[in-house]
């Protein structure tokens, strides 16, 4: 580990061992902006630390940022800190300016396109964003589509844009903004910038993932060791012990397809490593929190124990930006497409 | 508790041209009919293509040029075995003595013991068995029977192994055998041995699996002579032994790719346009082959940095054979053909020949319990 990226860690982990207590995740789910939390992850520009340094960035590694990512979502901090980080990597890769403050990105289905146009004043965006990620707390989105013909990423303001604001399982808002010829603050044409933005928030929500997995893992390990029934620590017995070894399996294989992914994606993600990852996380996802929760029995079960911050968050993580079957049937159609000598040359090429 | 660290490896060029070599190599072989890929390259035993494996340098890669090695690194051996085990290849007749009996023998063996086996495995002429389970030795090894009583010169061992894989062609294996009686510490007073099995004193039988082949043996030890050179490492420290030769057993890519080549006939099956039901679960086991692989280089990287990942390679194991046995499960429901008895010449004879393999998968190297109580001991469960 080098030391830039050792100290960038002990730094995000004192941030959220500090601001990102119980009290503030409660009031996040309320609707509550942790506006603490999120001033002290500004002030050390964690939100852009990836960006170059001419667009406001620290200029760090890919792999450094995302790291610290995980780390954010082993805190299940209620902060949209992935979707500012790939908000600005979709901006740099346009060539637009990156705004300060916290983004999010509207990413929309194949069927219900938003239509750009151009106006007098410039271009114009129309349509409906379901459950944009914390839409109705950021100031800025960035939105897809296509104008003219060409695909195009543009930055759209969200005041007055929220029609309502749902949430995921774990109480993260998920916001519907409407856009009715809304004006573009910038836009660019860029190549595949629609699945791009899908394919960027997969590998974000798989590396978030990962670091829920962890954190699940040690509260259920923590949870073995002290639990006493039957005279003795449940970790005692085999049931227990080969539950939690089964864990230890899909939070390591978790961990390697998220790596995979983050070091296969310095500069735009890779489409089959990220779609590796984000099944093979979101299968973890599921896994994995039904071993911690049967470990934890009906502890786990209250709002006392913070098992849940995590599990909820895997519950919700593991079908934003396509679940499992989405990309595993992109991956089982590009792989039977190509035929099946293609896939050891292609499995052993990344 | 214990981290589970996968560190990430870059494979260096040498073994990324070494990838080609193998990759074009196979390809001859099998376009000059000298092997048809086989169904279960690891158990195939075909021992003129071990000699071309040897002739080439592919076996012993990492041991020293004096004993017949190649003096290459655990990434380039790992990359040949892998593409020698997707490429369905049979490496049965060496795959034991280049997998784990050649390192223990390097490590631990005699000076003679290493110039007189050594370069014969490496040239692809030596073949070997493991010497482990007992009728009433599986799992629970310490509890061995077999006894190895001290002679002038030597040792006399008396006793018997079971499931001895390929027993009946092969020409050593390293038996694990009692030298001392059992103490309070279970582990103690065990030494690995060097046998030949073409000595008198030693009888094999053949032990038939469910589907009727022979690959199984019991090998009978009546007062057999094993001299003082054949003694592996120091008398009394076999269970030490003994588990660093397991955990060259457990990590690598035999691990996980046991059913590869039902899986590339079922991509073949569903056809270049699939269903949604069969690309997702095509899709799904691509995902978790992916993963394996990158968790098991990082394992061989992590062997040859000398470090000895115990536990994650039980993990490994674990997740690889789970998957293994996962897809034969998997595509009986997508493609719909009873499976049927055979050598695997067609799709149903491939998919019943999985099937019947399948409980194996699970219990050779370690079983799926031994493997899970390993890894929980990792996680400072007990």
């Amino acid at each position: 580990m080098s030391e830039m990226r050792d100290d960038l860690l002990k730094t995000v982990d004192r941030i959220f061992g500090d601001l990102c207590t119980k009290p503030v995740r409660e009031a996040a789910e309320a609707g509550e902006w942790p506006a603490a939390l999120w001033q002290a992850l500004e002030e050390v520009g964690l939100g852009r630390a990836a960006l170059p340094e001419e667009a406001g960035g620290a200029g760090l590694d890919f792999e450094d940022a995302m790291l610290a990512l995980r780390r954010s979502a082993y805190h299940a901090a209620p902060v949209p800190l992935a979707e500012t980080m790939l908000a600005g990597r979709l901006l740099v890769a346009a060539g637009l300016a990156v705004p300060q403050g916290a983004l999010t990105v509207a990413p929309v289905p194949a069927e219900r396109r938003l239509a750009f146009a151009r106006g007098a004043a410039g271009a114009t965006v129309s349509g409906a964003a379901r459950r944009v990620p914390w839409g109705n707390l950021c100031a800025h989105a960035v939105v897809a589509g296509e104008l003219e013909g060409r695909e195009v990423l543009g930055l759209v303001a969200t005041a007055g844009a929220a029609r309502g604001v749902e949430k995921n399982l774990a109480g993260e808002p998920r916001a519907l903004l409407e856009f009715d010829a809304a004006p573009l603050v910038a836009y660019a044409a860029c190549a595949g910038a629609q699945m791009r933005m899908l394919t960027e928030g997969a590998l974000c929500r798989s590396v978030q993932m990962a670091g829920a997995l962890e954190r699940a893992l040690e509260y259920s390990l923590q949870y073995a060791n002290e639990r006493v029934q039957f005279g003795r620590a449940i970790a005692k017995f085999q049931a227990i012990q080969h539950m939690l070894a089964q864990f230890a399996g899909q939070v390591a294989a978790a961990s390697a397809a998220a790596d995979a992914a983050i070091e296969a994606s310095p500069l735009a993600p890779d489409e089959f490593a990220v779609a590796v990852a984000k099944a093979r996380t979101g299968e973890a996802a599921g896994k994995g929190s039904e071993i911690a929760h049967q470990v934890h029995g009906a502890m786990g079960y209250t709002r006392e124990h913070n098992l849940h911050y995590s599990t909820r968050r895997l519950w919700s993580w593991r079908d934003e930006f396509g679940n499992e079957t989405y990309w595993q049937t992109r991956l089982g159609r590009m792989i039977a497409a190509r035929g099946a000598d293609a896939l050891w040359p292609l499995l052993t090429a990344i | 508790m214990h981290e589970f660290r996968f560190e990430p490896v870059r494979m260096p060029a040498a073994a990324e041209a070494l990838r080609s070599e193998v990759r074009a190599f196979i390809a001859a072989e099998v376009a000059s009919g000298a092997f048809t890929p086989s169904r279960n390259s690891w158990s195939s035993f075909d021992a003129a293509f071990s000699r071309k494996c040897g002739a080439r340098g592919y076996i012993g890669m990492r041991w020293p040029k004096q004993y017949g090695g190649h003096e290459r690194s655990a990434l380039e051996r790992y990359v040949v075995t892998e593409e020698m085990l997707a490429g369905g290849a049979p490496v049965g007749a060496h795959w034991v003595a280049d997998r784990q009996s050649g390192h223990q023998i390097l490590r631990y063996g005699s000076e003679r013991a290493k110039r007189s086996i050594l370069p014969k495995i490496a040239a692809g002429e030596c073949y070997f068995s493991i010497g482990m389970s007992e009728p009433d030795s599986g799992s629970d090894l310490a509890a061995v029977r077999t006894r190895a009583s001290k002679a002038e010169g030597g040792w006399n061992i008396s006793g018997t192994k079971v499931w001895t894989s390929s027993a009946h062609q092969t020409h050593y294996l390293i038996a694990l055998a009692r030298t001392a009686p059992k103490e309070e510490d279970r582990h103690a007073g065990m030494t690995q041995f060097i046998v030949d099995l073409s000595r008198p004193g030693v009888s094999v039988r053949p032990i038939y699996n469910l589907y009727g082949g022979h690959d199984f043996n019991e090998v009978v030890f009546d007062e057999y002579f094993v001299p003082d050179d054949m003694v592996m490492g120091e008398v009394g420290m076999g269970w030490k032994l003994v588990t660093g030769e397991l955990a060259f057993e457990r990590s690598g890519p035999d691990r996980f790719l046991s059913t590869y080549q039902l899986l590339l006939e079922s991509i073949r099956a569903v056809g270049p346009e699939p269903d949604a039901r069969s690309a997702n679960e095509i899709g799904r086991f691509v995902a978790h082959l992916a993963t394996l692989r990158r968790m098991s280089t990082s394992v061989a990287g992590m062997l040859g940095r000398g470090a000895q990942p115990a536990v994650e390679a039980a993990l490994v194991k674990d997740v690889g054979t789970a998957f293994e046995r996962e897809i034969p499960e998997t595509f009986r429901h997508l493609i719909a053909v009873e499976p049927t008895l055979g050598a695997g010449a067609s799709y149903p004879e491939l998919l019943g020949m999985t099937i019947l393999r399948a409980p194996g998968f699970t219990i050779r190297g370690g079983t799926r319990e031994i493997l899970r109580g390993m890894i929980a001991r990792g996680l400072g469960l007990r």
